[in-house]
């Protein structure tokens, strides 16, 4: 067959698999069964000698700058002790109170399974990545992702033993957040020239007493149908007025380490079922 | 049916590479393209049919993993190996300027093409600033490893290309 031929026909098959799987899924299961078996094993490996060299070269780079941090760290440690002493004291008013009003809504009730990171986004536009459990194991679309305490994102495709997890610093990525002191809702969303940074942005943020102020913590609100309500986003790093005077955006430090990421844990409960 | 068996192994063994191993070794968190160096060297290698079956396998590849669609990143890597592939009658492997120019060229297009359908078209306008922290780092980033990886898809292609020659003799 002539190649012009050829390149008209995989065209026309592109196009066609484009507008199929713009609003539907339904070649994703067979294909990503199909290359979980073929890929995601190799994948598993070659992401071990990966993480292995990189530890390495990072230990050698680290060494002298461990021991500065050391001789802060110890400081920081007595400091640290007595803070722990008083959010000891604070934690057991907390409980009562917890019980008090039946607060039964921390990330503690949610079901987790952990997995590993085995592959990164080959490309340089936005920032996805693969773990190591999939369909079998219980995940499904849309699930959320947290490590360190913090949100990491949310699955957006699952293979049988695979799943691709989209984060929220990546550049399609938007998410529903809220402060956690004054439950002002905002957008939170993901920049690609922000992510040089650590950096992610927040907008439409209606607060007209002015009460949020820079080192708010942020979470997941409660009217986002994705994600389950308040999972820990990060620290409003600044803020400022729009200009319609009416919503303030900023940007937001993400309480996940997202440069150095191993492990994530998946919450298998769903906003949509756990809502019913 | 050996070459496919090879070309195949190879660009999965690329792509693997290419997702795990580079992300560790990433400078300023910019990746390499090695499915740009594979489809473009096999374009101007061997011409534009196979240029354009293996464009379209490592952009399916791709899509499967990590694009939001499917066929997207099939259709632009499938292209650029056919018009690689519009080169191979000026092709010599003694020339390594060549195969360079093409790869940069290709590169380049590459990301200016994800640039215009995956971010301006989503009001981002800011082209020159993603044109020096993402397209040009990853087109320099692509340079430096094309130096190592071209000599051995070359000598890959001259290995099985010298194998084909022997056979078909053996059976005129």
């Amino acid at each position: 067959m002539p190649s012009k031929y050829l390149l008209l026909i995989l065209t026309i098959l592109c196009t066609l698999l484009m507008l199929i799987t713009f609003g539907t899924d339904v070649f994703n299961r067979p294909l990503n069964t199909v290359v979980g078996y073929v890929v995601v094993p190799f994948q598993q490996g070659i992401g071990k000698l990966g993480g292995w060299i990189s530890k390495r070269s990072e230990e050698l780079v680290q060494i002298r700058s461990l021991l500065e941090e050391n001789a802060r760290l110890k400081a920081e440690v007595a400091a640290l002790t007595e803070e722990n002493i008083q959010l000891q004291q604070d934690k057991y008013e907390l409980n009562s109170l917890r019980e008090l009003i039946d607060l039964d809504e921390q990330y503690g009730h949610y079901n987790k399974v952990g997995a590993r990171i085995i592959g990164r986004d080959t490309g340089n536009w936005y920032s996805s990545f693969v773990i190591d459990k999939g369909g079998d194991d219980g995940l499904a679309v849309d699930m959320n992702v947290i490590a360190e305490g913090g949100l990491v994102g949310r699955i957006t495709s699952v293979g049988p033993n695979w799943a691709r997890v989209t984060s929220i610093i990546s550049d399609n990525s938007y998410v529903s957040g809220m402060t956690l002191s004054t439950e002002d809702n905002m957008m939170v969303s993901g920049d690609l020239q922000l992510m040089a940074d650590n950096c992610i942005s927040f907008s439409q943020l209606v607060d007209s007493k002015n009460l949020v102020v820079e080192g708010d913590k942020v979470v997941t609100s409660n009217i986002s149908d994705k994600f389950l309500p308040n999972i820990l986003i990060g620290y409003i790093s600044s803020i400022e007025k729009d200009a319609n005077n009416l919503t303030k955006s900023g940007l937001i430090t993400p309480a996940v380490d997202f440069e150095h990421l191993g492990e994530v844990l998946v919450i298998t409960d769903l906003k949509q079922s756990s809502a019913g | 049916m050996l070459r496919k068996l090879i070309v195949t192994l190879f660009v999965i063994f690329s792509f693997i590479l290419q997702c795990s191993v580079f992300s560790h070794i990433a400078f300023a968190g910019i990746i390499p393209n090695m499915m740009i160096i594979l489809t473009a060297s096999f374009g101007f290698m061997r011409g534009e049919k196979e240029g354009l079956v293996i464009g379209f396998f490592c952009g399916l590849l791709n899509d499967i993993f990590f694009g939001s669609f499917l066929g997207f990143y099939a259709l632009v890597l499938m292209y650029i190996g056919y018009l690689n592939g519009k080169f191979s009658r000026i092709f010599y492997p003694e020339d390594i300027k060549l195969p360079m120019a093409l790869i940069v060229t290709s590169d380049l297009s590459y990301g200016t093409l994800c640039y215009i359908l995956l971010f301006m078209l989503r009001g981002k306008f800011q082209f020159a600033y993603y044109f020096s922290h993402v397209i040009l780092p990853e087109v320099l980033y692509t340079v430096v490893v094309t130096l190592f990886l071209y000599p051995l898809v070359l000598k890959l292609n001259e290995k099985l290309e010298a194998r084909e020659k022997r056979r078909a003799q053996k059976y005129v």
